[in-house]
């Protein structure tokens, strides 16, 4: 079943074409990777998904991007769309508060006021992003005492908290040490039971352990894409081939 | 030992020009503490401390005359949270709008009209309360209208341009990613900004509220033009009716003043320059504490 749609997407940042006619489905409760050099298109790609590039001036999409069958472009409620479709960042960005109003922020911005009933969200959102244990007794203390790799998890259980369909992951791991790296590798293929799942990862590694497609770009267009253990044994394209060999890239 | 390098007498005489240039406001502070609290602790002591600072009439020309200042403390007081109440939501709100809302042609516009605000002489202020605001809080308020009131919205008005750049920069200083993090979790423009940017920011903003209290307390010329001077303990109800703040104290009767009397104005800096201290000493605890965030 597709979850996502995304079809004949063209992207600008101002002059400057990032995406070229990208074709591609998104399949629910699987985790897609996207790969490729920097500058390839990847994180752009991705942040469009929920559309976090509205952020970014100059930035023009064509083209349309279908959640459910329907499009996420033009008039969408760009609020409903991004607690639909959550986004966990390449570095850890917790707010400056406690672990507790962290987790409860997105509940709240969507109206939960109920104590009790935030009390449930944070220590469920929490023990999916397997981090309750290490934070249930200092959960009053400020987030940023947290280390990278527990911050970043602290993150994953913030976007889990409003219940999205589709999580977004932009290099969750590339600011962490292997331990941590590991620790949310194992819990993203947890968390593909309950959501759909799209990392852009510079790590090849990563994207064979975890994935189960992967999209391949190069300067803006999607080279390849199809179940990963085919892209990883007989790329079809050469280019594929020469970056996930390590011949570039 | 070799010669020394001609660098190196260069070096030390640069080191002892800048250290002389430094030293020049070090030794100002220094000179007025000296002067101050040598003139003004003694008559304080004969006074009676406790006497002059919680005394509530001001009769320098009685027999014996009465010198209690605590009129003029609650006067700065009032009209310096009077400040607080009008400057600080116009100036927060102000400085939200420009770190985060506000077009780009827009704030081409509005930065340089706040940085103009800042350098407007107090006297003008002043004037501009006495025949502007003045007139307003007796038509529509009642009373003279050199008032408690007068005074607070003209000070406000006055802290504006600081309290604005402080938040401003300070809310700029937030982390872009944190403001991410919020909109990606699906929050508003505006929740993202007041509910994460701005609590982020806090320690910035109290820093410039803290600093726009500085400012108001201290303002002589402008408060002394509108207040209405009356050196009567007020009730907060009163804010109709004039006042007078240490500054106005000072400034209205040094020119006249010698002996005793003398001595009780210059107290009356004293005092005022403890209130000062006290607030940049806050300012510097926040500025610490945003430094350690």
């Amino acid at each position: 079943m597709k979850k996502l749609a995304i079809e004949n997407v063209d992207l600008w940042y101002n002059d400057f074409q990032a995406l070229k006619g990208i074709n591609m489905d998104i399949e629910a409760k699987k985790i897609t990777a996207f790969i490729g050099p920097s500058g390839c298109g990847k994180s752009t790609l991705i942040k469009s998904l929920n559309r976090m590039n509205d952020l970014v001036e100059g930035c023009k999409i064509t083209g349309d991007i279908k959640l459910d069958g329907e499009s996420i472009l033009g008039g969408t409620d760009v609020n409903q769309l991004r607690k639909r479709v959550g986004m966990v960042f390449q570095k850890p960005n917790p707010f400056p508060m406690s672990i507790y109003d962290n987790i409860a922020y997105g509940p709240r911005t969507h109206g939960v006021r109920s104590r009790a009933a935030l009390d449930e969200i944070v220590e469920k959102s929490l023990k999916d992003a397997a981090i309750w244990e290490e934070t249930k007794d200092r959960l009053k203390r400020s987030a940023l005492s947290l280390s990278g790799g527990q911050q970043q998890r602290l993150c994953i259980a913030r976007s889990l908290a409003v219940e999205p369909e589709v999580l977004l992951m932009d290099e969750p791991t590339s600011a962490l040490d292997p331990i941590s790296t590991a620790k949310i590798e194992e819990l993203v293929i947890h968390l593909k039971k309950s959501y759909t799942v799209v990392i852009v990862t510079h790590n090849m590694q990563q994207a064979t352990r975890i994935s189960d497609s992967t999209g391949f770009f190069l300067l803006g267009e999607l080279v390849e894409f199809g179940k990963t253990s085919d892209i990883f044994s007989m790329p079809k394209d050469k280019r594929c081939e020469d970056y996930i060999t390590g011949r570039f890239g | 030992m070799g010669k020394r390098p001609l660098s190196f007498y260069k070096e030390l005489f640069a080191k002892i020009l800048f250290g002389i240039a430094a030293s020049a406001a070090v030794f100002a502070v220094g000179l007025i503490c000296v002067f101050l609290f040598s003139q003004g602790l003694p008559a304080m002591a004969e006074m009676g401390i406790w006497q002059f600072l919680t005394g509530t009439e001001w009769r320098p020309t009685w027999n014996p005359p009465l010198y209690g200042i605590l009129p003029m403390i609650v006067g700065s007081l009032y009209v310096t949270a009077g400040a607080i109440l009008f400057g600080v939501p116009i100036g927060i709100f102000a400085a939200v709008f420009m770190a985060e809302m506000c077009p780009k042609g827009v704030y081409r516009f509005l930065k340089p009209a706040i940085n103009l605000l800042a350098g407007i002489p107090s006297v003008v202020f002043g004037y501009f309360g006495m025949v502007i605001l003045v007139p307003f809080v007796r038509e529509n308020f009642g009373g003279t209208g050199n008032s408690i009131l007068t005074a607070s919205i003209l000070l406000g008005m006055m802290i504006l341009p600081t309290v604005i750049t402080i938040s401003e920069s300070a809310m700029r200083a937030v982390p872009r990613h944190i403001y991410e993090g919020a909109v990606a979790l699906g929050a508003s423009r505006e929740r993202a900004v007041f509910f994460t940017i701005l609590p982020a920011a806090k320690s910035g903003v109290m820093a410039a509220v803290v600093l726009g209290v500085g400012r108001a307390i201290g303002e002589t010329m402008a408060v002394r033009m509108v207040a209405g001077n009356q050196a009567i303990l007020r009730a907060p109800n009163e804010f109709l009716m004039g006042v007078r703040t240490m500054t106005s104290n000072v400034v209205l009767e040094l020119g006249y003043a010698y002996g005793d009397h003398r001595a009780a104005l210059i107290a009356t800096g004293v005092v005022l320059f403890v209130f000062v201290m006290i607030i940049n000493v806050l300012f510097s605890l926040l500025k610490k504490k945003e430094g350690a965030r």
